[in-house]
């Protein structure tokens, strides 16, 4: 995957294959372990009745569930969206308006998260997941959108060329050949949007979102450091088992036979 | 199980192609009859419009005006994906799909075409053993798997899965080596021997061209014909100054290859004997009664064995033994350009062979010098009358 990876897509390529591997292993156990040992603290020491109240473990996974649900819709959103746009836009009647709907996503990424988020609210007055779900979708589309539109134009046009020379229909070359080399670049790409939506997610809560947002702001108002503490070591832990799940996407899914 | 559909002649007429925002047009009325069952050549220099003429054959490229025909009928009145399903088409590097089997990319077009599966198995093995690949052994392979001459073969392969009349080649043996790109162009022409397909071959190498066309196209700019004609006329007497640069120095030494020494007229007179039948004595007898300073000993099975000057007889105790052994031989299936090469090496005369190895005649650098002339009188003849 080297060779496609060196375009200017979002590549989370970083050292060796073996490195990868190791890591692979090592991240979902060290997230285990530190959040383990957390909680394990958390639940122990003696807590206040504000403690209490958030740290017991109906709370801490409605909010863990809350948080990995507006996730999830956003990676639906963003896959549904980016990919198919992605792939329409670089067919070659569509050349003129692709930099139209770029410059669009990379306005999403580049406007603060929570501006997105509280101008979207504002404009449309809804709140709860969807109206958290839907801006922090826009917020993160540019990777895959990008990385799907790079990963499309950086297939060998020898192979288009075989493609079509062989009989397949323009449909056809698209879904058979172009799509799939371009699955290792959109993977790389939905592996940070994945990222940056459960980090964003955090924010849920200003739109009555939920998510471990809540905890955090809780802890922080109520100046109770361990709430505070939980939240965030919950929410760094889930951001970090997302990436996990993004590596082994890339690791399992990506087309046989490229290396 | 191969049905040998033999190919569809392809014509081209008053064919022209101008890319739009280009001045000049890249194919400028080209007209062309590719007779049915024949590989024909296309060579030219860099930039003179091979790749756009073959290419609106199958119309990868759509001509501005002209028309084409296969086996008579309008490939522009027909669906452009259809008609490249049954137009086969390799290109260099082969262009085989990474993430497909090796089995898979043979099998694109038959899918296309939307074959039984069990047919489509069947005929994928069959297309790999005509390639002379092991199915048990490379079915499974991604391209990557294979060595690049390897990579070519199923790219052969691949075009001919649905058994096209007509196969389109641009540079097909461009990227490899020279001695594997020998030995895909020997299969070439084997396969062809069998399939008798319709074949345009694009190529900037002039000995492929004279070595695997039965006509060759030399294109000037804008496509124009210099010359098209079998590679015997055009080594023997190029149209113009372009196609004697593009023939290059040696002309004649490329006309060998194209000749076999069965069909050339060499001697069948020389004094032989048979080893075991006879004696130096004996033998000796017959050269001086013949007037001949050498003879050559053959085995039982009439094999070429040794020379013998008459010189060495007065002292041999035994034919086995007299003279100095042949050295190379040619047999009536060598180039002329082999039997030169033995001719030269054993200092003026070689033995020719027949299938079997046994003696059949003897061939000397006269035979060959006289044949070159007699070719260029016959194209000048040809071409003056014409
Ligand atoms: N898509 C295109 N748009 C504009 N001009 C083109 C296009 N494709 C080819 N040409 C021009 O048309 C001419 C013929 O190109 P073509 O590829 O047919 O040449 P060729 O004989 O195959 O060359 P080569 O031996 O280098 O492959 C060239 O001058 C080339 O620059
Ligand atoms: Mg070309």
């Amino acid at each position: 995957m080297s060779s496609t990876t060196k375009v200017q897509g979002f590549s989370t390529e970083s050292g060796s294959r073996r490195a990868d591997r190791v890591r692979l292993l090592a991240q979902p156990v060290a997230v285990l372990v530190i959040v383990g040992l957390v909680l394990l603290w958390a639940f122990t020491r003696s807590n206040d009745s504000i403690e209490a109240e958030s740290i017991q473990a109906s709370v801490l996974l409605a909010k863990t569930w809350e948080h990995v649900l507006i996730t999830v819709v956003v990676a639906a959103i963003v896959v549904g969206i980016g990919v198919p746009l992605g792939m329409v836009l670089t067919r070659s009647w569509a050349k003129p308006v692709a930099p139209i709907f770029i410059g669009i996503a990379n306005i999403g990424q580049a406007a603060p998260a929570l501006g997105v988020l509280v101008l979207f609210f504002l404009w449309t007055e809804w709140d709860g997941l969807w109206a958290a779900a839907l801006p922090i979708a826009f917020y993160s589309l540019l990777p895959v959108l990008r990385n799907t539109i790079v990963g499309i134009q950086s297939v060998d046009p020898a192979l288009v060329d075989a493609g079509r020379g062989i009989g397949m229909s323009s449909r056809g070359v698209l879904f058979r050949i172009e799509a799939p080399l371009a699955v290792p670049l959109i993977l790389a790409g939905l592996r940070t949007s994945l990222v940056l939506a459960v980090g964003t997610a955090t924010l849920a809560f200003f739109v009555n979102g939920g998510g471990l947002g809540e905890l955090v702001d809780t802890g922080y108002k109520l100046n109770r450091v361990s709430v505070l503490v939980v939240g965030a070591v919950l929410a760094v832990g889930l951001a970090l088992l997302i990436d996990w799940i993004g590596a082994l996407l890339e690791e399992y899914l990506g087309p046989k036979g490229l290396s | 199980m191969a049905e040998t559909v033999s190919g569809a002649e392809i014509q081209l007429e008053n064919v022209t192609k101008r890319y739009p925002g280009t001045g000049e047009p890249a194919v400028k009325d080209f007209n062309m009859t590719i007779p049915a069952g024949k590989i024909v050549i296309f060579v030219g220099p860099s930039g003179c419009g091979k790749t756009t003429t073959m290419r609106m054959i199958n119309r990868l490229i759509e001509p501005t005006s002209g028309t084409i025909t296969i086996g008579g009928e309008d490939t522009l009145k027909l669906n452009a994906d259809a008609l490249r399903r049954k137009v086969g088409y390799a290109i260099q590097q082969a262009g085989l799909f990474p993430h497909f089997t090796v089995a898979q990319n043979i099998a694109v077009v038959p899918g296309l075409l939307d074959w039984e599966k069990k047919k489509i198995g069947d005929r994928v093995d069959e297309m790999m053993d005509l390639v002379g690949l092991d199915p048990s052994v490379y079915r499974d392979r991604f391209p990557r798997q294979l060595s690049g001459g390897q990579q070519q073969r199923v790219g052969v392969a691949r075009a001919l899965a649905a058994d096209p009349p007509v196969l389109l080649m641009d540079e097909p043996f461009g990227a490899v080596d020279p001695i594997t790109r020998g030995n895909l162009q020997d299969e070439l022409l084997r396969l062809q021997l069998e399939l008798r397909k319709t074949i345009v071959f694009v190529t900037h190498d002039f000995d492929e061209a004279v070595k695997l066309g039965d006509k060759i196209a030399v294109l000037g700019d804008q496509s124009t014909i210099q010359q098209f004609d079998t590679p015997e006329a055009i080594l023997a007497n190029p149209a113009n100054d372009m196609v004697a640069g593009f023939v290059g120095a040696g002309a004649s030494l490329k006309q060998l290859t194209l000749l076999r020494v069965r069909d050339v007229n060499y001697h069948d007179n020389a004094l032989t004997v048979v080893a075991p039948d006879s004696s130096p004595a004996e033998l000796r007898k017959q050269m001086s009664e013949q007037g001949k300073t050498y003879a050559l000993v053959l085995d039982a099975r009439r094999r070429p064995q040794r020379w013998v000057h008459v010189r060495d007889l007065s002292t041999a105790s035994s034919l086995a033994t007299v003279g100095r052994p042949v050295g190379d031989n040619v047999s009536t299936q060598s180039t002329l350009q082999d039997a030169l090469e033995a001719i030269l090496s054993e200092g003026g005369n070689a033995v020719v062979t027949g299938s079997r190895g046994e003696y059949v005649g003897t061939i000397d650098i006269e035979t060959v010098t006289n044949t070159i002339q007699q070719l260029r009188d016959e194209h000048d003849a040809g071409s003056a009358a014409s």
